[in-house]
């Protein structure tokens, strides 16, 4: 039997590194990590049979429902090897799987001496594995190809074991085959995880060092960090300190998680677990910081660390002016949890009070928005996302700019974008057709490769702005879905742009300007006017809408007055039909947003707001 | 209840041959009534119901003045027996008694009529007629559903006047599918034509549950647009009032004398009793209207029960709401002095743009030109904020 019961199985902070394999499992969304993560907890036996249910290490109802893992866990696997009989700790440490987390996927990586590629065999490698694969090998991880869903009557284990050996430089004999759903080839894999990935090594008299590789708040216990220890050891006795920030905490518990939490005495050299100080905001307890002792602090920190930095920036507004305190509560409390969440008061003529946001990219913002709406119960608007400009002005003076509408109208010398290193994998098929749309988003193609004969890798930089756009959509689109994207941010480059203002009535609508490329600047203009045409209702007068670069107009679209506006009829019952109807416009009036003199209904401003893509996605929700 | 005052009596008669595509009313055919039934099936005892619920408003407002206007409305009034509407006419007046001009008003369909029924309407004292041609082009009344011959308006309205009607109205439609603007200008000349003082006239509008909604939420029909609907109304305004009938409201014209005087009842809140299913009543601020379906009003008024389903009692706010856009479809308009300074700020630049009559302004109301008509609601809305 290679299940080991907990109570007789190593003990936390009295295991011997030599029994200690730490590993991750890179995925792309839908190959299978959950499956697999829910196998290895039933075939170790640390869930029982009756407690076990599907995508089990996914919490947050957000995360099972989109079938992504936006936090980590880390959960302690005791293990028999069936090779060599021995006892063994497996910790399994699931990173978050998109492109948006990058920097916490290298940090869970950095936990780890081993890494799973997992790859479906009806799919093969996609953007996001080959970019994690990237940063698995960087980190010097031992990697294990497994094909997986081998059950599948559309398995091509033979091909894609091709594809994987060419990538990683093994032989496709070397690919484990399993199968998440029926457990198939789970228990060689579990033996193969002791057999083929490195023990950790650290100095256990060394002072502590650990690694936060995860940050967590919960409403009970407080911020709860998981850590893998490198050197040293951490006692519940110990006060620890923060590299980054040198403030000293109190231990108030220390354990594992195998997968419930477990408290233990302590966490030894290569043991991954958790720590509670009381600390009650994710930022005080940062990934990729190191967590030392007070008393004997280690002289140095681990290598990596960095402040997460956002790269899309978003105006969220409440659609009742009413709700702005409820929404600067709700993301107060989001970031009790999202230490790269930031925001600030914004206000908007058109839209009111609300918060300018800043996010790790464009799912991040989504998930964020989500939650704020379904946690908080809120209804929001979102203005259009906009990256980082950095703006040098013609007096020397720079400045930042994530607002469209804080962008200088004086002279200015150079605008700095921010730049992405993209990779898309598609069938050879669409080749063309993904390069035509790279080249149309300001790209510039690095290279190409076949992963295999009928699969390519193409890179290419491209402006964030472009990405954040709507080029994912449009990428999906326009491959029938076959296409995944990867970006990575490699830094800034000069653009040729310029803000786009819409007027109406000669009035600026803040919400709706736009940094864009100097040539897609009449495209923007003329989509966003005539867009406007159709949402905004005739007013009492003729209402010009007007696209413009500083004072140049480039599109201009008119509404024209209403001339009908009256029922006709009006008798004995019709009265008070007609006056109801009165109060509910009436009402209607109230909610409609004054630019100038012009009304403008606030489903006009969220219309205009959302990309035919959201739209779409808003439908198929209903 | 007071009801101290005059009381006008609207008799709703629930029962047309065939619904047409564009109509919304409560009225119903036999045989949605009754499977296979016949109208005598289902209208037998009709005109016994309404008698009860006379009683029943005898009761309720002992203190009334004499009627001052009658309208039997529908569905088609002109289905019923002559005799019948006559025992209702009867019980009102030995209730309520009546003024020594009352206005009596029937609807009549312009195809169904003879010159002796109009005669035998005439005669139980009924003395306006009105008449729905809704237009006068073929190819438009088939969009409404509506198959009479254009030519029997003209026999019809003749045929009033003979029987000794003093007034005769005809119902037109504008803004119809199809129609062009010269269709509808045959409309509006053919009315003229006609021996008539009186024309109500209105923009089709599409009920949601009817026919027509359905045809145009499919798109096999497709409504004008808002602009030359608007349009229309304009030229028919400008026609009308050089044939010799002036507006007395947004959608009504007479001739001197020729004004409904049951219909403007209504719009200065007079007070009123409507007698049969879903038919609305007003006295003294409250409002209250009866169940809907004749099935109903039949178990009620069989118990001896009230048939209203529900009634409210109007605020001072609402009766206010109430007041401004009523008075705003009419030519008195409303008297600038019973609006605050701000309204008056919000309303100047409607004069400027030429909405609202300068003249009119200038002399202290808030008068509408054929233009600001059309934006009535825009403007009520814009008054009440
Ligand atoms: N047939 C088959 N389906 C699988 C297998 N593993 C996972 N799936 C299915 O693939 C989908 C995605 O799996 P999930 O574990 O959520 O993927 P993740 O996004 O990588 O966590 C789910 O519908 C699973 O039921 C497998 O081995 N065989
Ligand atoms: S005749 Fe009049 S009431 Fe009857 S269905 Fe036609 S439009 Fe409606
Ligand atoms: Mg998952």
């Amino acid at each position: 039997m290679p299940a080991i019961p907990l109570a007789k199985a190593p003990q936390p902070s009295a295991t011997d590194p030599a029994q200690i394999r730490n590993f991750c499992i890179i995925a792309h969304i839908d190959h299978g990590k959950s499956t697999l993560a829910d196998r290895m907890l039933g075939i170790t036996e640390v869930v029982e049979q009756r407690n076990m249910r599907a995508q089990y290490l996914d919490r947050m109802d957000i995360e099972r429902e989109r079938g992504i893992t936006i936090k980590s866990q880390a959960v302690r696997l005791p293990w028999r090897s069936g090779i060599d009989g021995k006892e063994y700790i497996l910790n399994m440490i699931d990173t978050p799987g998109h492109v948006d987390f990058t920097y916490e996927v290298s940090r869970s990586l950095a936990a780890c001496e081993g890494a799973i590629l997992l790859v479906d065999c009806a799919q093969g490698i996609e953007a996001q594995t080959l970019a994690n694969l990237y940063l698995a090998m960087e980190n010097n991880l031992t990697i294990i190809p497994v094909l997986n869903k081998i059950d599948l009557p559309a398995a091509q284990p033979e091909k894609f074991a091709e594809e994987l050996a060419k990538l990683i430089g093994c032989k496709p004999e070397d690919c484990l085959r399993v199968s998440g759903k029926t457990g198939d080839g789970v228990v060689e894999l579990l033996d193969q995880i002791v057999e083929l990935i490195p023990a950790p090594v650290g100095d256990a008299n060394a002072p502590a060092r650990a690694l936060i590789f995860d940050s967590v708040y919960d409403t009970y216990r407080g911020v709860v960090t998981y850590v893998r220890v490198v050197d040293g050891h951490l006692s519940t006795r110990d006060q620890i300190q923060m590299f980054s920030t040198g403030v000293r905490h109190e231990m108030l518990e220390v354990g594992v998680i195998s997968p419930e939490p477990v408290v233990s005495k302590g966490l030894g050299v290569g043991e991954v677990g958790y720590v509670i100080t009381g600390v009650k905001d994710v930022r005080q307890s940062r990934v990729g910081d190191t967590i030392t002792t007070y008393n004997h602090p280690a002289q140095t920190a681990l290598a990596g660390y960095k402040d997460p930095k956002p790269m899309v920036f978003s105006g969220l507004f409440p659609l009742d002016g009413a709700d702005y305190p409820l929404l600067r509560e709700a993301l107060d409390k989001l970031q009790l949890n999202d230490a790269a969440l930031v925001f600030e008061p914004e206000s908007s003529a058109a839209l009111g009070f609300g918060f300018r946001c800043g996010f790790l990219g464009l799912l991040h913002m989504e998930i964020v928005r989500e939650r704020l709406e379904r946690e908080a119960g809120l209804s929001l608007i979102s203005t259009a996302p906009s990256v980082v400009y950095r703006v040098f002005r013609d007096d020397g003076k720079e400045m930042i700019v994530t607002n469209p509408s804080e962008f200088p109208d004086g002279k200015i010398a150079r605008v700095d974008e921010p730049i992405v290193r993209a990779t898309v994998l598609a069938p050879a098929e669409f080749i063309g057709t993904i390069m035509e749309l790279c080249q149309e988003r300001r790209g510039t193609l690095l290279g190409m490769d076949y992963l295999s004969e009928d699969r390519v890798e193409i890179r290419y930089t491209l402006p964030l702005a472009e990405i954040v756009f709507d080029f994912f959509d449009q990428l999906k689109s326009r491959t029938k879905g076959y296409a995944s994207l990867d970006y990575e941010p490699i830094g800034e480059a000069e653009g040729d742009l310029v803000k786009v203002d819409i007027l109406l009535q000669g009035e600026h609508v803040d919400a709706f300007s736009a940094i864009v490329h100097k040539d897609k600047a009449y495209a923007y203009g003329v989509m966003m006017t005539s867009k406007l045409r159709e949402l905004i209702p005739r007013q009492q007068f003729e209402v010009p809408i007007q696209a413009a670069i500083g004072s140049r107009i480039i599109a201009r679209e008119s509404i024209r007055a209403i001339r009908k506006d009256v029922l006709a009829k009006c008798y004995g019952g019709d009265i008070s039909r007609k006056r109801k109807l009165l109060e509910k416009q009436k009402e209607g009036k109230k909610r409609m947003k004054m630019v100038g003199r012009v009304e403008v209904p606030q489903e006009a401003f969220i219309a205009a707001l959302t990309t035919d893509a959201d739209a779409d996605k808003a439908k198929k929700a209903k | 209840m007071s009801g101290a005052a005059p009381l006008s009596f609207y008799i709703h008669i629930p029962y047309c041959v065939k619904r047409c595509g564009y109509c919304d009313f409560n009225t119903y055919t036999p045989s949605e009534l009754k499977d296979g039934g016949t109208l005598a099936d289902v209208s037998g005892d009709y005109i016994d119901l309404l008698l009860k619920e006379v009683e029943q408003a005898a009761r309720e407002v002992p203190n009334a003045l004499p009627v001052p206007t009658i309208f039997f409305g529908g569905g088609t009034p002109t289905l019923m027996e002559p005799a019948d509407l006559g025992r209702v006419l009867n019980a009102i007046e030995g209730s309520f008694g009546f003024a020594p001009d009352i206005e009596i008003t029937i609807e009549a369909n312009p195809d169904t009529v003879t010159l002796e029924k109009l005669q035998a309407l005439r005669q139980i004292g009924i003395n306006r007629v009105s008449f729905g041609m809704q237009s006068a082009v073929p190819h438009v009344l088939q969009v409404l559903d509506r198959t009479h011959n254009p030519e029997n308006v003209t026999k019809a309205t003749n045929w009033a006047r003979e029987a000794g009607f003093e007034h005769v109205s005809v119902d037109l439609i504008y803004g119809i599918p199809g129609e062009s603007i010269a269709d509808w200008q045959k409309s509006i000349d053919t009315a003229l034509s006609l021996p008539i003082d009186h024309i109500s006239a209105y923009a089709l509008i599409v009920e949601t549950g009817t026919k027509l909604a359905n045809q145009v939420k499919r798109g096999e029909i497709v409504m004008p647009d808002d602009d030359e609907t608007a349009d229309k109304y304009l030229l028919a305004d400008s026609a009308f009032r050089t044939g010799g009938f002036g507006w007395y409201e947004l959608s009504n014209w007479a001739r001197a004398g020729g004004e409904c005087r049951h219909n403007v009842a209504y719009w200065l809140g007079a007070n009123w009793w409507g007698l049969g299913p879903g038919a609305h009543s007003h006295i003294d601020g409250k409002r209250w209207w009866n169940v809907k379906h004749p099935t109903a009003y039949r178990d009620r008024m069989i118990a001896n029960e009230s048939p209203a389903q529900d009634s409210e009692t109007l605020s001072a706010e609402e009766k206010e709401s109430e007041r401004i856009m009523l008075a705003i479809r009419m030519p008195a308009g409303i008297p600038l002095a019973t609006l605050d300074s701000p309204t008056h700020e919000r309303l100047l630049p409607y004069v400027t743009s030429g909405a609202l009559d300068e003249n009119a302004w200038q002399a202290g109301s808030v008068v509408l030109t054929a233009s600001g008509r059309l934006i009535a609601d825009r403007i009520v809305r814009e008054i009440l904020l």
